[in-house]
């Protein structure tokens, strides 16, 4: 992780305050739906590829409604990627079972089921970027709040959210001026480096300590209060069952197939 | 009247490290009035503003809002009366959203969400500040979060406002906003600040701290002109006067 | 090291959900109980110390690369078992959420993973037995190195077999063992050094914040650790006997590489079985794109290796396959872009 990582939160969370119509559908049903889409995702077996293709769907028209400009999920999707590329490329050199032939290059069970690990990796990681970039960090911890999820942990994670950007910009200006005293290197010596974090957070300690001063100002007694919890309208379910009852579909029938097939018959 | 009184009576405090912030301070502060706390760095300051609401406590001394003692007791209802805006904008906006920051004092004390959607709106526009009402905190230049601050302050309708160091950081343009705010409220206001500059515009009353006692308490214009009592505890007569009386 | 969605079968990450939403509200149970309401900022600000920690690396004398702070084991020490798994939860969370750091399916196991190991198996088995409270010394150094080294195999070996059970990926478990063990090695010893020159820091120059010997709030009663040990070693037996039964391939593989036979020339009998599983499978799976080819095509002319047959596929069905995939896939970008470029015009139309 380095700095251009912190623009790139910066760049989210402002997708995530933005106003449409996806960014205005209850966050508990995006989530929702976004995890089913995940779950019936991977769900398909290891060889399957063409049958996975519509699920690209559900990620394009949220990014798309959302206004979500698309290069820059497919930046982190692509800086994403070593893991899965690393693992799965495995499949090709251990499945050397033939299936097919494209020209004099034998296309084995093992190199399908690789593109299956790949298309399956930019689905779901697609999902999960179009889930934060249209609801938004505070939306949604407030939607999972209402789900169920510990009170304690929403509230972790919007305090993490809220000092994240804080405590970077610290973070970075250590940095910089240790690069400024040592030729520009950005790796510190490792006595320095026990120093400069040891530092860093007896300021994050002491800065926690502040926090809780206004809290406590402010008649903090441990619970953390709501406004208003939102509800969900017709077109929040309309969403919900619209793209289960497609995900379903799409699990049990291969579209793609079948669109090919037609394709078959309407072309000589 | 009597809810606005601040009054201290022979402080002692000593940090759990040994260190003896105060020693001995005194003074009473009535309705309304706008003083100044000033003195060097280390002189006691944020040590004494964080004994007004009860946040910090002493057995030596007391600590009186209205006529209440403060103690661990008391402290729930003493921080309805009295609303403390600290130094660092960022320490004190912990919320997702400026509303709900906000919102966050009333909702503590327990009031019912129409009231609190008043209080809120009131704040925020008292300190000019509804337009951001949807913002997140760290999207907000150092004025604005500044007025944030003492809008979520302001939301808990106290008697008392203490501020520490309020014009800190601002330009000056925020900091021309941020005094004509504090001239307009009719709260008792106590100011801990370096700015004399500021203090000579707002406050009527000067209490000089030094060394954890109090060395002068009195009339604003005439302690601050005072160059002798400037110099001997850290500071420094400031422009303002200089222009009015040449010497 | 953190596990991706695609490697996950929903099987196995939700049994990780279960688990790590489990451990979640248990944690926060426990916080909670403590009454410490000046945890709830400690929390949250010290989250975002260690995100702002990863951003920083020292460098490694003599290996010309850097290694930088994980943070599950210093938060462990700073905070208690309990609040540091919150904690670093909260951190995998937002890494998921927005660096596709893993994924949400796979966030259960990545939260296991990297969460339980270091807060309740590291610490209190190891770091705490050895450093026994005196950070400023050597035994620190030590403590910290071989607990983060436990955590971090514990946690490596933890995702071969969540991968392997998920059955997506085809790499034998001998390889994915010998490829994440020794890599994670080093990565622990960074770990620990990391962990412990920040200990000493912090020790010589706020001691108060490092934990003591258990206070009440902090003790760890062992039930989440057996708990913890509990389901490992079924998964591990589930696993092997797994594999016993149904992936001999992959035996297979390992024994070939010992005897020295060439990588292509797999055993027959290997093929052979992994073929009857195919065939198998793709009986089994209506969907599976395969099957459908009774009514189609002629078998391909392609027949290849020996006497083994291909599979019931012919070059028809599969083509329809893949134009109809290729097709797909432009009609739903297609879409993307009509949607966004109407959204587009309705914003400016009504602006």
């Amino acid at each position: 992780m380095g700095i251009a990582d912190w623009i790139e939160i910066g760049r989210m969370d402002e997708l995530g305050r933005m106003d449409t119509p996806v960014h205005r559908i209850d966050a508990r049903a995006k989530a929702l739906v976004t995890l089913a889409f995940i779950a019936v995702v991977m769900s398909f077996p290891r060889r399957e590829v063409s049958a996975l293709t519509p699920f690209l769907l559900y990620p394009v028209v949220l990014l798309s409604l959302g206004r979500i400009p698309a290069r820059h999920i497919l930046k982190k999707i692509l800086m994403a990627a070593p893991f899965a590329l690393v693992i799965g490329i495995f499949n090709p050199m251990m499945d050397r079972q033939p299936v097919a032939a494209i020209g004099s290059f034998v296309v084995t069970s093992g190199w399908i089921s690789f593109v299956s690990i790949l298309f399956r990796f930019v689905l779901t990681v697609g999902a999960a970027l179009a889930l934060v970039a249209c609801t938004g960090m505070n939306r949604l911890g407030a939607g999972l709040g209402q789900l169920g999820v510990p009170r304690v942990f929403v509230v972790q994670l919007l305090f993490l959210y809220r000092y994240l950007f804080v405590v970077a910009d610290e973070g970075g200006k250590m940095m910089r001026s240790v690069e400024l005293r040592s030729d520009g290197k950005r790796s510190l010596r490792f006595r320095a480096y026990g120093s400069l974090i040891g530092h860093l957070l007896l300021r994050s300690m002491d800065r926690a300590e502040r926090v809780y001063r206004a809290m406590v100002a402010r008649g903090f007694d441990g619970e953390i209060r709501v406004l208003q919890r939102s509800s969900f309208r017709w077109t929040d379910w309309n969403f919900v069952c619209g793209w289960l009852v497609f995900f379903i579909v799409a699990r049990g029938w291969n579209l793609a197939d079948g669109m090919g097939h037609c394709l078959a018959r309407i072309l000589p | 009247m009597s809810h606005h009184l601040v009054e201290v009576r022979d402080l002692f405090f000593a940090y759990p490290d040994g260190t003896e912030a105060l020693k001995g301070v005194s003074f009473r502060i009535g309705h309304g009035a706008a003083v100044a706390l000033v003195g060097a760095n280390g002189a006691g300051k944020s040590t004494l503003l964080l004994h007004l609401n009860g946040y910090l406590s002493t057995p030596r001394g007391e600590v009186r809002i209205g006529d209440t003692s403060v103690t661990r007791e008391t402290a729930a209802q003493t921080r309805r009366a009295v609303g403390m805006v600290f130094q660092h904008p960022d320490d004190q906006l912990f919320m997702p959203t400026v509303g709900e920051d906000v919102a966050f004092g009333p909702l503590n004390a327990g009031l019912p969400p129409e009231q609190v959607e008043r209080r809120v709106a009131a704040a925020l526009e008292r300190v000019g500040m509804t337009h951001v009402r949807g913002r997140p905190p760290y999207r907000l230049s150092a004025g604005e979060k500044r007025a944030v601050a003492i809008a979520t302050v302001l939301a808990m309708a106290p008697d008392i406002l203490v501020m520490d160091e309020p014009s800190a950081n601002l330009d000056p343009r925020a900091r021309r906003r941020l005094i004509e705010l504090l001239l307009s409220f009719e709260h008792t206001r106590i100011i801990a600040t370096h700015d004399l500059e500021l203090v000579v515009e707002v406050c009527s009353r000067v209490i000089v701290l030094d060394d954890g006692k109090v060395v002068a308490d009195g009339p604003a214009r005439e302690l601050l002109d005072d160059e002798a009592l400037m110099l001997a505890h850290g500071l420094e007569r400031p422009h303002r006067l200089r222009h009015l009386h040449p010497h | 090291m953190h596990v991706a969605d695609a490697l996950i079968s929903p099987a196995v990450g939700g049994t990780l959900w279960v688990v790590s939403g489990g451990l979640i509200a248990f944690c926060a149970r426990k916080v909670k109980q403590t009454l410490q309401d000046n945890l709830v900022p400690m929390m949250g600000v010290l989250g975002a110390f260690i995100f702002a920690a990863q951003m920083i690396n020292f460098s490694i004398p003599g290996t010309g690369s850097s290694g930088h702070l994980g943070g599950g084991l210093i938060l462990t020490v700073l905070l208690g078992p309990y609040a540091a798994l919150l904690v670093i939860s909260s951190v995998l969370t937002v890494q998921a959420f927005f660096f596709a750091d893993g994924g949400l399916l796979a966030l259960g196991c990545n939260i296991f993973n990297l969460g339980f190991f270091p807060a309740f198996v590291a610490y209190p088995l190891i770091y705490r037995t050895i450093v026994k409270g005196q950070y400023g010394t050597s035994r620190a150094w030590v403590g910290a190195i071989i607990a983060a080294v436990a955590g971090l195999q514990l946690g490596a070996f933890s995702v071969v077999l969540e991968t392997k059970a998920s059955g997506i990926s085809g790499l034998p478990f001998g390889t994915f063992v010998l490829m994440m063990l020794p890599i994670h090695l080093a990565i622990g010893v960074v770990e620990g050094l990391a962990t412990a020159a920040v200990v000493s820091f912090v020790a010589k120059a706020r001691p108060e914040a490092l934990l003591t010997t258990p206070a009440s709030g902090a003790s760890v009663s062992l039930r989440p650790v057996l708990i913890g040990l509990a389901i490992a070693a079924v998964a591990i037996g589930g696993v092997a006997s797994w594999f016993a039964s149904t992936h001999p391939d992959g035996l297979e593989w390992s024994m070939a590489k010992v005897s020295g036979k060439e990588e292509l020339e797999s055993p027959g009998a290997g093929i052979h079985e992994s073929l009857a599983k195919v065939q198998a499978k793709t009986a089994f799976l209506p969907d599976y794109g395969f099957k459908s080819t009774e009514a189609e095509t002629v078998p391909s002319e392609h027949t290849a290796t020996g006497p083994e047959a291909w599979p019931t596929v012919s070059a028809g069905t599969s083509l329809s396959g893949i134009v109809g995939g290729l097709m797909t896939l432009a009609l739903a970008c297609l879409i993307g872009i009509v949607l966004k470029a109407r959204s587009i015009q309705r914003v400016h139309g009504n602006g």
